[in-house]
């Protein structure tokens, strides 16, 4: 195993630092004379991060490879500086057995360029009728932790009690994908001026707002952790903080889109813009970034959500809900989060590698930049500015809603346990 | 005028009157022996239906057919439609015929916005009605129709009733009207007033008896229940309810200054929201309108397509400024 002494990379945005890393472990950090048979590579004005680690992610295989595998997923992973993305359920077939769970977390270490840890269904096939066998999954190779019907929500209050309660067992969590299904019947784009006049069927802030309400108080009723999938709306950021107030044991997370498009996106009937939840207005945008900025929401996850160009080159309802993210997400929080002034680097660190690894118990990443920590590093260059390219991605698909934005910041090398998964921007 | 018609939004005030100048010279035409023009003779143009509308269909054709256009009407059963072909392949279809304008009905919202700015096409692209969003000729045509009657549309008090929340001929016409100088109440449920309402160029009023004596035109709106139960349904009690506080009868219809209109866009539900005897009577100007439908689709497909780069050699014969040209004897 290649030892590396990165060089004079400003740690977590801080005073520029060198980083030994041997044998899959960060050895030294400080002022390094040099090392024996380590590899240099120089980092100056370079950031360093922890491994980012993403909380939602569809990866797609099984079932929809035409739109994405788990190699392709996890190399446009490590490009976006990832180390460890969590696999959501919505696969076909569903994640709800514990031989898809670890078909799909051994597809995942055969790659080799990110970890794969998959999320169980809470229910079995999605269909919000009948727990999955969660048990079965959490005690798999895979050890699920994370529990999702992402996509569905758990609405019947009691399946979701009895989610929230089982996985207490073995210290798991339910992440909830908030929408209450009557409010939402068909629903196209956020409910207000613009869907009134473009004629989109509305999607509420209420529907997701009334639920996430409920589960709050859900879980704070048994004792439970919950999660809360791709918060979009201020009065969601509202109800997760006062939940938090009371003491009860949520995590929200936040999508990068979420953070920086507008429901205005939507007068272009262009459904590379239609994601479940819909993009919001501009002052939930604000309430977003400031529910981030000051931890009532958790962390920032992708929701990177694949899909061949024929799902998207259609009429907007007719067309599929998603976007892809995973290589354009630093950048976004770069641009909305940091260079706002909102989030320093250290916070990055926090909200996009630390507390979604603990969110998800994955014991070997989001451990920081520290000796003996698991070399799990990102290095970007938070100067570069780029247009966004659909075509220049690891993905199979192209559906990206930042088409033609410049962006700033770009992901130079990272690095899984020691070994590059990308060098010099270029994938290994 | 722009190269497509795909809302009322597009319209000035001044594109919009130029529509109704030009519909009132194809008007004319309609009422000569000979009811054609050579206008567009050498064009196409498609009809792309992907909903059942016989009416709007029928008109949009025979409207081209009189401006002499090769017309190729596409509907989307029996045709690969129903295969499960895209709206962007029939689309690369249309355009390697060589449509010149592609009028298109659909219902998904937006629709016709994707086929004219997807590059799919290089024609012209008319909305014929998309979804709940929009059918900006049928506006043009209830503006043509008032202004018949009562004239200048500006200062005009219009009503327009009913299912407004999945209705494209309302928001059409709210746009188009107010565009037009017209004062437009929305009169609906508040559950069939869409969210958001307070930010168009409106008022709305729940009270249709309080409405009406302040009309100078009343457009009723079909109840569209297929759309409702998409949407989750239960928007009012029961149709008696619905009939009784939103119907047009002959009772309210007392109410209405004399001179006022009564539209409808079709189809009508007989009973629900207006009744047999109104919209029979001499106030109910519903089947002017469609004659009216014809003429303005000339208007619009003349527009769009007369002045455009690729149009043949010969010189358009119904130009607007020589309305006393006889389109009728050019094309001998």
């Amino acid at each position: 195993m290649t030892t590396y002494l990165i060089r004079q990379a400003d740690l977590l945005g801080g005073a520029p630092t060198d980083l030994l890393v041997r044998d899959g472990v960060i050895a030294d950090i400080g002022d390094i004379g040099s090392s024996a048979g380590a590899e240099e590579l120089d980092a100056t004005d370079l950031v360093a991060l922890p491994g980012l680690v993403d909380l939602h992610t569809h990866l797609r295989e099984p079932g929809r490879e035409d739109a994405e595998t788990v190699l392709t997923g996890t190399q446009a992973a490590a490009r976006g500086g990832f180390t460890a993305v969590h696999a959501m359920a919505n696969t076909d077939p569903v994640a709800d057995t514990a031989g898809v769970v670890e078909q799909v977390w051994r597809l995942g270490r055969e790659g080799g360029y990110c970890d794969v840890q998959p999320v169980g269904a809470v229910t079995v096939g999605l269909s919000g009728q009948q727990l999955a066998e969660l048990g079965a999954m959490a005690d798999s190779a895979a050890g699920v932790r994370v529990f999702s019907d992402d996509g569905r929500c758990v609405s019947d209050a009691v399946l979701m009690r009895r989610a929230l309660e089982y996985v207490k067992a073995f210290d798991g969590v339910v992440a909830q994908h908030a929408q209450e299904p009557r409010l939402t019947e068909d629903a196209q784009m956020n409910e207000g001026e613009l869907s009134g006049v473009l004629g989109l069927r509305g999607w509420p802030a209420v529907a997701e707002e009334a639920v996430i309400a409920r589960d709050c108080l859900l879980a704070a009723h048994v004792g439970s952790r919950l999660h809360i999938c791709h918060v979009s709306t201020a009065g969601s950021v509202e109800i997760v903080r006062w939940a938090k107030g009371r003491g009860c044991n949520v995590t929200a997370e936040v999508t990068p889109h979420h953070l920086l498009l507008t429901d205005e996106l939507a007068t272009t009937y262009d459904p590379v813009y239609k994601v479940n939840p819909p993009l919001r207005t501009r002052a939930d945008v604000e309430a977003l970034r400031e529910g981030l900025a000051d931890g009532t929401i958790d962390c920032v996850a992708t929701d990177h959500a694949p899909h061949p160009s024929e799902d998207k080159a259609c009429e907007w309802s007719a067309a599929a809900f998603g976007m892809v993210g995973l290589e354009t997400a630093l950048s976004v929080v770069q641009q909305t989060m940091v260079d706002t002034g909102l989030l320093d680097w250290a916070g990055v660190a926090d909200r996009f590698s630390r507390r979604p690894a603990e969110i998800g118990r994955l014991g070997s990443q989001g451990r920081g930049l520290q000796i003996g920590a698991p070399a799990n590093i990102v290095l970007i260059d938070p100067a570069a500015r780029r247009p966004v390219d659909p075509g220049d991605t690891a993905s199979l698909s192209r559906n990206t809603p930042f088409e033609g934005l410049e962006l700033p910041g770009r992901v130079v090398h990272t690095f899984l346990r020691g070994v590059p998964t990308v060098a010099d921007g270029k994938l290994q | 005028m722009r190269r497509h018609l795909l809302s009322s939004a597009d319209l000035t005030r001044d594109d919009a009157l130029l529509v109704l100048d030009t519909t009132a010279e194809m008007r004319a035409l309609a009422d000569r022996p000979i009811k054609k023009s050579p206008a567009l003779r050498g064009r196409t143009v498609v009809n792309l239906f992907f909903e059942d509308s016989t009416r709007t269909r029928i008109s949009f054709e025979a409207a081209a057919k009189r401006l002499s256009a090769d017309v190729i009407n596409f509907a989307a059963k029996g045709s690969s439609l129903s295969k499960g072909e895209s709206l962007k392949d029939t689309a690369l279809t249309l355009e390697a015929m060589g449509a010149d304008a592609v009028v298109i009905r659909h219902g998904a919202s937006g629709a016709p916005h994707r086929l004219a700015n997807s590059g799919w096409v290089n024609s012209s692209v008319v909305n014929a009605g998309d979804g709940t969003h929009e059918h900006p000729t049928q506006a043009l045509l209830d503006a043509f129709t008032i202004r018949r009657h009562l004239g200048d549309i500006d200062g005009r008090r219009v009503a327009i009733v009913g299912d407004v929340l999945h209705s494209r001929v309302a928001r059409s016409n709210a746009l188009l009207l107010s565009t037009l100088g017209a004062e437009v109440t929305l009169v609906a449920p508040p559950t069939l007033l869409p969210v958001g309402v307070e930010s168009w160029p409106v008022a709305t009023s729940y009270d249709l008896d309080a409405t009406l004596p302040k009309s100078d035109v009343v457009m009723m709106l079909r109840v569209q229940r297929e759309r409702m139960n998409l949407s989750g349904g239960g928007f009012f009690p029961s149709a008696r309810e619905y009939s009784r506080r939103y119907g047009l009868d002959a009772r309210r219809m007392a109410q209405m200054p004399d001179d006022a209109l009564v539209m409808h866009p079709g189809p009508m539900i007989r009973g629900m929201e207006i009744s047999a005897d109104v919209a029979d009577s001499d106030r109910s100007v519903i089947v002017e309108q469609v004659t009216n439908g014809v003429a303005v689709r000339m208007a619009v497909l003349y527009l769009l397509l007369s002045g455009s780069s690729t149009a043949t050699q010969e010189t358009p014969q119904l130009a607007t400024d020589h309305p006393e040209t006889d389109p009728a004897e050019a094309d001998a």
